[in-house]
């Protein structure tokens, strides 16, 4: 492909805002842009903002809430997309310091979602002097939105008809089109999504990098809830972003050495441990894989089972040889954890891009496993081509397993057939049979769109359309508050299902993994002891996103004499990197307590942000039941040892006396009273009520207290 | 073929002169801090030299904006244009040849300029060439591999 720069683009809007330099971590000022108006702004950032909100996540979730009312729907004009990066974002010293957090509300969930990422954009565009990008409106037809962070320069342009709609051609001709020459080419990044999210609910934004070794556009995601989705509803092909001239304190740290001494610190324990930790550096999170399938906690056949022989199939060392080796995969300049792997050269074998060789990203651990065991693929050719597609087509593959998983299952149990579903075959592992679906979702076919409407949409079809049993439909459909959860097998551990559920935005990996503390070490055994770690670590990992920071390089790399420290799941050594970080960028003292806090009052403004919308009580916290317990007699009989025991142990019952139906409703009783006295200890050590609203007394004590948020609290109490 | 300081630590008598030289010529100050090679006494008499040896190339294949690269005499170059000041480089230098001065974004590393070899008064510094090992010429290979066949 030849450098187009120059190439000319129809102006339909355009105004420069003279570039700002950040100052201790904030420009102090956001830009707002209405693609549907064409108004362009800037937005004052005051103290009272930095202070209540910090940042990223803080500012996107502030700047979204005063944006839309409790009807805004996700494709309202009014709803936002809100990019946002974070004080110590854009430094290049610590490693996974350029993330941004993409804030909307979901087309899924109805409510906010976020989503980290990184990739180039969020660094240049803060670089050019912007806290937060805000996107509001809809345009009449395609629009590039394009911002030069040298010069100020800001416009909105015709996106011409002949630019290709999936995200690996788009993304690198727009890169050569906003190029100023061969050497400018690490200087841009492309926000786009694909076909796939015009079509669904499943829409994500692929963030581009230069990469200068392979000469072309790699792409990182903000994949959940659908924001890709909102972005091509709101007519927006791409966001361009310009900047040339990275250097080590584009920040204006307060202490630049104390940053270069504290990046080199984690470099080097990088460079020296991970080879005998988790080999993030030559297999990335898929190192995960062998592991989980060894503990039964893989997801296997829809999140039935934890475990298959055929496990090891998709183990670590199957991934690092077909990852590329010894290059510095990071995806942004200075990460030594370096996890963005790829496989290069991989020949495409459906689809309209069939016989291409192409690079695909990953896949990452939740992509290997949700599309792969999850639907019992054990075929790496197979994820790598629906990873290929489903990031090109902009769909999250978190969800696409999930629901695929689901549809299997739905299959195997004859509720849909071939004349339901367009002629797809989806016995269990035909991976071209999910292709089939992606390449449906691409081109917008009948099943393809139900299909993107997500596993609670579907469950519900089934019902209605098919007859399917209601009561199997909602115990196998693993979505919470309409979001598809991610690829862990929850049911053994009870902090888990909270983990997964008790959440904002829906059950993710993000906020809390403690499936190891609470099940395998068994470090947890007391609802109190639960509940701390579900306040604990959903609110220290909430931090990473009001930052601009990845958490790998929290707990995917350890200091060698982690152990000896009190807490190590904690990894405090780490946790005092973060604090240093923070005051030697910002300026400002921060300690352990502090850095919660910080999170604690972003949590809970999102949680009430949630009631403000019509979510966010309760009822909107439990997990079907296919993540706490066996729905099936199969799954039962799989695990008979385990359950039997329970059983006899945890209820003084008899189970050899036993049907295994009824001993699946004895379990099922015992496990959802359990998650009920979980649901209450967590609530009461969030600060919240039993239904699960902040109150008025903690959001004071937090400092937000603020009149609209006493506002809706108090229609809740 | 690979141009490289040869450090003879034997004959090295601590005096100095070596460091005074580099950074004098890079810095304009006298600061063992910010001399490209080190000196470092190990017990009465004995001293031992470290600059890089331009062969392992580690950093070259770290370095995220390919700052770093081999010049056509096989030196290992630092692009201060193209630097990010990541400090990867450093982390990953076996030998703690890739130095930095703390506050300053880019890193630096001997370059087998053979100034301090010249003012050396006991002949422990000596320009040399060596060939290049197989290893050395791997990192170039995987991406020029990957180049090709991606585009």
């Amino acid at each position: 492909m030849e450098l187009n720069a120059g190439k000319q683009f129809k102006v339909l809007k355009e105004t420069t805002i003279a570039p700002k330099s950040v100052h201790r971590g904030y420009a102090m000022r956001t830009l707002y842009i209405n693609v549907g108006t064409g108004e362009i702004k800037e937005k004052p950032v005051s103290e009272d903002m930095k202070k209540r909100f910090t940042g990223g996540k803080g500012f996107g979730l502030k700047l979204l809430w005063d944006a839309v009312k409790p009807t805004t729907r996700w494709n309202d004009p009014e709803n936002e997309i809100n990019i946002a990066m974070g004080p110590i974002c854009g430094n290049t010293n610590y490693p996974g310091s350029g993330k941004s957090l993409v804030v909307s509300l979901s087309p899924t969930t109805g409510i906010p979602i976020d989503s980290n990422v990184g990739g180039y954009f969020g660094p240049y565009l803060k670089f050019g002097g912007w806290d937060a990008l805000e996107l509001q409106g809809k345009a009449d037809s395609d629009v590039i939105v394009f911002i030069d962070s040298n010069t100020g320069l800001i416009q909105i342009l015709e996106a011409p008809q002949n630019l290709p709609g999936d995200t690996h051609l788009l993304a690198e001709e727009l890169t050569r089109a906003f190029a100023q020459d061969e050497q400018d080419l690490q200087a841009v990044s492309v926000v786009s999504s694909g076909r796939g999210a015009e079509h669904t609910y499943l829409g994500l934004l692929n963030f581009s990098l230069w990469d200068k070794r392979r000469n072309g556009v790699r792409v990182k995601q903000a994949g959940r809830g659908g924001i890709g989705t909102v972005f091509r509803d709101k007519k927006i092909k791409a966001l361009v972003v310009h900047f040339k001239g990275v250097h080590q304190n584009l920040n204006d740290a307060a202490d630049p050495a104390a940053v270069q001494r504290i990046g080199l610190k984690l470099h080097k324990e990088i460079i020296v441990n991970d080879d005998k930790q988790c080999k993030m550096r030559r297999q990335g999170t898929a190192h995960l894989m062998e592991v989980m399938n060894d503990y039964d906690l893989l997801p296997t056949k829809n999140h039935q089972y934890g475990q298959d022989p055929k496990g090891p199939e998709l183990a670590s060392w199957v991934w690092e040889k077909l990852f590329s080796q010894k290059l510095p995969d990071g995806c942004w300049y200075g990460c030594t954890l370096a996890c963005a792997h790829a496989v290069d050269n991989f020949e495409l074998k459906t689809g309209p891009y069939k016989g291409t060789k192409v690079c695909v990203d990953g896949p990452e651990y939740e992509t290997a496993a949700g599309v792969g065991s999850n639907i019992y693929c054990y075929d790496p050719e197979g994820i790598l081509e629906i990873n290929f597609y489903c990031d090109t087509y902009g769909i999250d593959t978190i969800s696409f397993g999930t629901i695929t998983g689901f549809l299997m299952e739905c299959w195997e149990k004859g509720i849909i057939d071939a004349s339901k579903t367009e002629g797809v075959d989806l016995t269990w592992g035909n991976w071209k049979g999910a292709c089939e679906i992606l390449h449906k979702m691409a081109e917008g076919t009948e099943f393809g769109k139900l299909v993107g409407k997500g596993v609670k949409f579907l469950a519900e079809y089934f019902v209605n359309t098919y007859g399917a049993d209601p009561q199997y439909m909602k115990d196998i459909a693993l979505h919470g508050k309409g979001l598809e959860q991610s690829q862990y097998i929850s049911k053994e551990s009870l902090a888990q299902q909270g983990g997964y559920y008790l959440t904002n935005k829906g059950p993710q990996h993000d906020e809390a993994w403690l499936i190891f503390m609470d099940m395998v070490n068994n470090m947890l055994p007391t609802f109190e002891k639960k509940a701390d770690a579900l306040h604990y670590f959903p609110m220290f990992r909430t931090w990473f996103g009001l930052q601009g920071l990845c958490k790998l390089p929290w707990n995917d790399i350890e200091p060698a004499d982690n152990a000896k420290w009190p807490e190590p799941n904690k990894v405090p050594d780490h946790v005092k990197n973060y604090c240093d970080l923070y005051t030697a960028i910002t300026g400002e003292p921060l300690d352990w307590d502090g850095l919660i806090i910080q999170s604690e009052r972003v949590y809970n403004f999102q949680r009430v942000f949630n009631l403000r919308m019509g979510h966010g009580l309760r009822n909107d916290d439990y997990p079907p039941y296919r993540a706490m317990g066996p729905v099936t007699p199969e799954e039962y009989e799989s695990r008979k040892e385990r359950y039997d025991k329970q059983l006899s142990e945890k209820l003084n019952l008899k189970p050899e006396t036993m049907s295994t139906a009824e001993k699946i409703a004895a379990l099922r009783k015992y496990r959802l009273s359990q998650y009920e006295s979980l649901v209450d200890a967590v609530y009461k050590r969030r600060g919240w009520n039993n239904q699960g609203v902040p109150t008025v007394e903690h959001l004071q004590k937090l400092g937000m207290d603020l009149p609209e948020v006493i506002a809706v609290v108090k229609q809740h109490l | 073929m690979i141009k490289y300081l040869k450090l003879h630590h034997d004959k090295c008598i601590g005096c100095m002169t070596c460091t005074s030289t580099c950074s004098k010529m890079y810095y304009k100050e006298e600061n063992p801090a910010k001399s490209r090679i080190v000196v470092q006494e190990q017990g009465i008499g004995k001293y031992h030299l470290v600059a890089c040896d331009q062969e392992c190339r580690k950093c070259v294949e770290e370095c995220p904006t390919q700052a770093i690269t081999v010049n056509a005499q096989g030196v290992v170059m630092i692009n201060s244009k193209l630097c990010v000041g990541c400090l990867a480089c450093v982390a990953v230098c076996p030998i703690n040849a890739m130095r930095y001065f703390p506050g300053q974004s880019t890193p630096f590393k001997c370059i087998a300029c053979g100034a301090c070899a010249k003012t050396c008064p006991a002949d422990a510094l000596e320009i040399a060439e060596k060939e290049e090992s197989p290893q050395a010429k791997e990192y170039i290979e995987v991406t020029a591999h990957l180049r090709k066949e991606h585009k």
